[in-house]
């Protein structure tokens, strides 16, 4: 490299190193580091496994965690089957102006906080809330109706947030769907279901990868949605992380939660990338 | 090649309405069986919209489209008795070469060794038997078009429809693949359906061709018919090279007639179809090669039309090459081809020369709005 | 399937239907919001009491209107602070990786791309506590050896920032990214050919190319901050951003107070995402 190059190089390379170093690698090690920490005394610590031991041992903590991964996976399997039919609707049958103005109904709502989205939830669902009334004039109920503090309210909540992260993704990856490439399947005797199964789907999979990959990560790591629309007893796993915090101030079995679910969510996120053959690079950039 | 009794497709009547636009305008047609037919026309004629509508992909406004004669109007697209080579071909990037060639028959329920059994047969046919596991990308452009044929061919459909399915390939494969398309289709003895706006390819390939025009057929022939007799202004502008004047008709002659140019050139050319009165506007249509060169008046026997002029550009292209002749009178500019023998080899810019051709050689139309 | 495919009537209601009913889905729970703005009752919840402006405008108790109550104008403010500099600093950095990975090749580049990813794959509140748990480190560190108390190392808006910071640099290098990797290069030596210098060649000519995607990691970086919790909570310290001010208010009880704000953070930022989509059209 010339001289100038070189200059250039490492000036653009130093914000990068920076931001990840600072902020993404050194923070998480010493996180990690925090979470072998046992506390014998005030001020005094050893190097052990207990964090980890307390959460493997404690019915209450495994149960969250495991809650918490297969709620988030479910409603990421909801969220792609809602969406699937919608961003192939967007993306092959609507034209012109009909699928740009739906494409941006779909972006709209989640430039808005998610804090509005659930509290609409909850107007929504609650007790005295637009349904419950609505139920009891339809006399489909003869009193108010909770319909918010449980596992259906939270599932709701958490596919609506997700909505957009697999829309987005499936609409660009089905627009790069040549219409011609369905229309030879057609030509050649394919139907509906075979040239969506061997020709659509396996088109789309980059998008269904990302965008699975994205709303799984978000439900994982959801601390709004299950609170709000759960209530106290939603046991969801960053609410544990949450009150070891900022609530009892045990920040060493805060960090080993909050490795664990980091740990959970770099398994699956993997394993799904493996499963299809795609890679981090290719799915997200 | 076998012809029998009922033809392979017989359009009839065939319309489509967009609106207001008529993108096909009751166009009737037959194509025998085992023939290769092309239809040729500038884009947005209206060609690929007939092709569609025989695909299925199109439902046509009016009109009737039949397979070995029964009606196929009916029939959703993917069960008719024919295939199609796309544009782009539309090779299915996510399947395999040999995945791709079995797609249609997998559709059709047949057992994986009988699907394998074919698809080498088709991929042997096609000269490429060592590619079934290779990746669509990984072909060249002719290997992929040759793929995209196979597709279709293993499901021995009644018509093959192929839509300009060289566009996207450079000039020689282009015309490498023009002698091979004409091969395959023997070979397989299948009717195939062409369209395409190239006439280099509709003239090489076809045994018809239909020439479109705004929604029309212009004129339905073989290469020569198109070429040497023209129905249509349209197709003698179309097709081939031509030098074109218009004028007014000073003197009508048993199918001959004589017309002067505004610029003054007085030609004679003969008329297809019914002359209109002396005194209206013609169109004259002259190929180059029709045009005898001579370096003195002597040399053209006696031609019914000479003129005379200089060379202002020589256009070298090997056989087909040809020079520009300023006339003299007017200035009008003509393109004549130089002829084989070499005689005028050693033409240059600014040498004088005359120019000669029979009437017969020169086709008139009256002048419409083409 | 496509349009050129024919289909059943019936099937195609049915298809047109389900669509219709996922925009009512998405519509529902924003429309409910916005309406019960308007409603002259304590609750956000049926009966409707009839219309009024008062949770907007209203100044007497109970009855105080969004623009008389002065934790959440605080609040709000304290959100667009941050969102400013969160969006400044991360799109600068974007900028300087987008050229960086486009412009240059090196050994680890590979590796570089996919680590500047990762914040996308981790939990926000992860981000959260591993930024907390290290600040807090150096802090006590600072403490330790030379009895210095770095208030910017304590929960707080410093914090606040450098986290959100965190992951969506990550969304604006993408954004950048993706527009530079399809300015064509030749028009940068053709500017070189005509006597430009290196870096006045980007000036003057990639840099304007780029103005709609950097404008568009801007909005979205803005945004996002905006409405980031999950990170936020963790790091917030006595001056609360809108969302974690809301979510406060939120567990006590909600009074159509909460729905005034709410309704003008999507007018806020519908009309700022139509502005970047309208802008970026225009280009």
């Amino acid at each position: 490299m010339r001289d100038g190059t070189r200059l250039g190089f490492i000036l653009l390379l130093t914000p990068l190193v920076l931001w990840l170093t600072l902020l993404i690698f050194i923070p998480h090690v010493d996180m990690f580091l925090v979470s072998l920490r046992e506390r014998v005394g005030v001020g005094q610590y050893d190097t052990s496994l207990a964090n980890y031991h307390t959460f493997l041992t404690e019915p209450l903590y495994l149960w969250t965690f495991l809650r918490t991964a297969v709620m988030s996976v479910v409603a990421t399997v909801i969220t792609l089957l809602i969406a699937f039919p919608v961003s192939y609707y967007i993306a092959k049958i609507a034209k012109g102006r009909l699928q740009s103005t739906l494409f941006l109904m779909c972006l709209i709502p989640f430039y808005v906080s998610e804090l509005v989205r659930t509290f609409g939830w909850m107007i929504l669902l609650r007790e005295t809330g637009i349904v419950s009334n609505l139920l009891q004039w339809a006399g489909l109920a003869d009193q108010p109706v909770e319909m918010l503090y449980n596992d259906a309210a939270i599932m709701i909540g958490l596919v609506y947030t997700s909505m957009l992260f697999m829309v987005v993704p499936l609409v660009t990856t089905l627009e790069s769907l040549d219409d011609a490439v369905i229309e030879a399947g057609y030509d050649l005797g394919g139907n509906a279901w075979s040239v969506t199964r061997e020709i659509v789907i396996p088109h789309a999979a980059p998008g269904i990868v990302s965008g699975s990959i994205v709303v799984f990560m978000l439900s994982l790591g959801n601390y709004l949605t299950p609170t709000m629309l759960g209530g106290k007893d939603s046991l969801w796993f960053t609410e544990l992380i949450y009150s070891q915090f900022i609530v009892r101030f045990n920040w060493e079995l805060g960090a080993a939660f909050g490795f664990m679910l980091l740990f959970l969510s770099s398994i699956i996120v993997w394993g799904m990338l493996k499963l299809t053959g795609q890679t981090l690079e290719k799915t997200m950039g | 090649m076998t012809l029998d009794a009922t033809p392979d497709l017989t359009c009839t009547d065939l319309t489509k309405r967009f609106g207001d636009v008529r993108a096909v305008d009751n166009v009737s047609f037959t194509v025998p069986a085992g023939s290769f037919f092309s239809i040729l026309g500038p884009s947005g004629c209206g060609k690929t919209t007939i092709m569609r509508m025989i695909a299925g992909f199109l439902e046509p406004t009016s009109g009737d489209i039949s397979i070995k004669g029964r009606s196929v109007l009916n029939v959703p697209p993917n069960k008719r008795p024919v295939n199609m080579v796309f544009q782009h071909l539309a090779l299915f990037p996510m399947m395999n070469i040999a995945e791709n060639i079995g797609y249609g028959l997998r559709r059709r329920g047949m057992g994986k060794s009988e699907i394998t059994t074919k698809v080498g047969d088709a991929l042997e046919r096609i000269g490429l038997p060592d590619i079934g596991t290779r990746k669509v990308d990984e072909l060249s452009g002719g290997q992929k078009q040759r793929v995209a044929i196979a597709r279709c061919m293993v499901l021995e459909p009644d018509v093959l429809l192929l839509d300009e399915p060289l566009g996207a390939l450079d000039l020689k494969l282009r015309e490498h693949m023009k002698v091979e398309l004409k091969a395959l289709q023997a070979a397989f003895d299948t009717t195939f359906v062409y369209i395409t706006h190239d006439q280099s390819e509709a003239l090489v390939m076809s045994d018809q061709i239909a020439v479109m025009n705004q929604g029309v057929f212009e004129q339905v022939g073989t290469a020569r018919d198109l070429y040497y007799r023209p129905d249509t202004a349209f197709v003698a502008g179309f097709v081939g090279e031509a030098n074109r004047w218009r004028g007014a008709i000073t003197r009508i002659q048993s199918g001959e007639i004589e017309m002067q140019t505004p610029e003054g050139l007085t030609l004679r050319g003969t008329m297809t179809g019914t002359a209109p009165a002396i005194g209206q506007q013609a169109d004259m249509f002259l190929r180059p090669e029709a045009i005898n060169l001579a370096a003195d008046t002597d040399g053209l026997g006696g031609a019914q039309n000479v003129l005379s002029g200089v060379v202002t550009s020589l256009l070298f292209n090997g056989a087909a090459s040809r020079i520009i002749v300023r006339e003299a009178q007017t200035g009008a500019d003509i393109e004549v081809t130089l002829p084989q023998s070499g005689a005028f080899a050693s033409l240059s810019k600014g040498d004088g020369v005359h120019l000669g051709w029979q009437a017969a050689q020169a086709n008139c139309f009256a002048a419409g709005e083409a | 399937m496509i349009p050129s495919i024919p289909q059943s009537r019936s099937l195609r209601a049915l298809y047109g239907a389900y669509i219709a009913l996922f925009f009512l889905y998405l519509a529902l729970p924003l429309s409910v919001v916005a309406g019960f703005a308007f409603n002259d009752s304590q609750f956000p919840s049926l009966p409707w009491e009839g219309f009024t402006w008062d949770w907007f405008f209203g100044d007497t108790r109970p009855k105080i209107g969004v623009f008389h109550e002065r934790p959440i104008l605080r609040a709000i403010g304290t959100s667009a602070f941050i969102a400013l500099m969160v969006s400044i600093l991360s799109v600068a950095v974007g900028l300087s990786n987008a050229f960086l990975f486009n412009r240059y090749d090196f050994r680890g580049k590979g590796v570089l791309y996919v680590l500047m990813l990762l914040p996308l794959v981790i939990p926000g509140i992860v981000l959260g506590i591993s930024i907390l748990v290290f600040s807090s480190t150096v802090a006590n560190a600072a403490w330790d050896a030379a009895q210095i108390d770095i208030e910017a190392l304590r929960p707080g808006l410093v914090l606040v920032i450098l986290g959100q910071f965190s992951f969506i640099t990550t969304i604006a290098t993408l954004v950048i990214s993706a527009r530079l990797q399809k300015f064509d290069r030749t028009l940068e030596e053709a500017a070189l050919n005509l006597g430009a210098g290196r870096l006045t060649a980007v000036r003057t000519i990639t840099l304007p190319y780029l103005m709609p995607a950097v404008i568009g990691a801007v909005v979205v970086a803005f945004l996002m901050s905006f409405e980031n919790f999950n990170t936020t909570l963790m790091l917030v310290g006595s001056d609360a951003p809108l969302t974690v001010a809301m979510f406060d208010r939120l567990k006590e009880g909600s009074t159509p107070l909460l729905n005034a704000v709410s309704l003008l953070l999507m007018l806020g930022s519908s009309l700022l995402a139509l502005a970047m989509i309208a802008f970026q059209r225009k280009k």
